[in-house]
């Protein structure tokens, strides 16, 4: 889901920086209002371990390759906005360092996998879980189906991303400038793998974790939560 | 021993494990993601290079590209994971240094409740 240099035209990279601006300050001011200084290691784990588990590539045999990204497991712990800021800095060192997801499709990447992925997650967890108690079976399915709709959703929002650029940009002749695939390919490709494949990974991930901080140390899981203990 | 600890134990066993992540897709002979392809991939996928984004697409080099070293690309997979274990402790490394610097430009001074 790292849209690479090339494939979104300048509207599209605008609009994603554009919207990133205003959700990372208020993502500031949210972590700064609730992020203890004792929490601190725990987003620097929340996003490392992000970072990590994206290189974790699943094959689709004979087709495409994805992988899981983390964001909802890491707003489960510390809520969607540190998750917005411990996801953004690993898609910048990505970026940056290794080459992986685009300088100029910066924004729309954090837009997918730091905004919506672990807001739309999280909203859900919030939904299944209600207010169990930190340590029920029903926590730990929660999480595991809001990381897969969570990657969905963001996945979705990638295909659209893809698929208006030959509506945006193209020549005289009808070339594409930039991603050649228009909607209905670029969503298929994008919901289709995630949906069948990678969100599952995210789903076992996610629900994985849980299931052994509940076991560990279930006060990691009811600060953010609204659980019962 | 305290969760915290465990959970950077885990973060360098991921390290360790993460070339499982490019010998997957090699084994069951799947390419890249969706939408990530070179421009010489993209050429054999509709016949022609999008003019834009074959031009922004070598905007960034960047150092260590694909989570690999340059020149180590036919060198084999012991080499390529080598090089993808490397990645992942300095990802690792360094996202946990930015996080720490924001979350501590962040955080509430006090320390615990």
């Amino acid at each position: 889901m790292h849209i690479p240099d090339g494939y979104l035209g300048p509207i599209t990279c605008g609009i994603g920086y554009a919207a990133m601006t205003p959700i990372w300050v208020i993502a500031s001011r949210r972590v700064k209002k609730t992020l203890a200084a004792r929490q601190v290691p725990l987003l620097a784990i929340g996003a490392a371990f992000s970072f990590v588990i994206m290189m974790f590539n699943v094959p689709i045999p004979g087709g495409t390759s994805g992988h899981a990204v983390g964001a909802v497991l890491v707003a489960i712990l510390l809520g969607p906005w540190a998750a917005c800021i411990a996801v953004s800095v690993a898609l910048v060192i990505q970026a940056l360092l290794f080459g992986d997801g685009g300088i100029t499709a910066l924004g729309a990447n954090c837009f997918n996998m730091a905004f919506v992925l672990p807001f739309a997650g999280y909203f859900v967890y919030r939904l299944i879980s209600g207010n169990s108690p930190v340590k029920s079976v029903r926590r730990v399915i929660a999480a595991g189906i809001a990381g897969y709709f969570g990657l969905v959703i963001a996945s979705l929002c990638a295909g659209i991303e893809f698929g208006l650029q030959p509506l945006l940009h193209h020549t005289a002749s009808g070339q594409a400038l930039y991603c050649p695939y228009g909607l209905k390919v670029a969503i298929t490709a994008m919901v289709g793998g995630h949906a069948l494949v990678f969100g599952w990974v995210e789903l076992i991930v996610t629900a994985l974790v849980v299931k052994f901080l509940q076991a560990q140390d279930p006060s990691l899981l009811g600060q953010e939560t609204g659980a019962a203990s | 021993m305290k969760t915290t600890t465990k959970l950077w134990i885990g973060l360098g066993v991921l390290a360790v494990l993460s070339p499982i992540g490019l010998y997957l897709p090699a084994k069951f002979k799947a390419g890249s993601a969706w939408g990530e392809w070179g421009a010489e991939e993209m050429k054999g996928l509709v016949g022609y290079i999008p003019r834009e984004l074959e031009k922004l697409g070598k905007l960034w080099n960047a150092p260590l590209h694909d989570y690999a070293f340059k020149g180590w690309e036919n060198l084999g997979f012991r080499h390529l994971s080598l090089a993808y274990v490397v990645s992942a402790v300095v990802g690792i490394g360094l996202c946990v240094a930015l996080a720490f610097l924001l979350g501590k430009l962040l955080s509430k001074k006090e320390n615990g409740r």
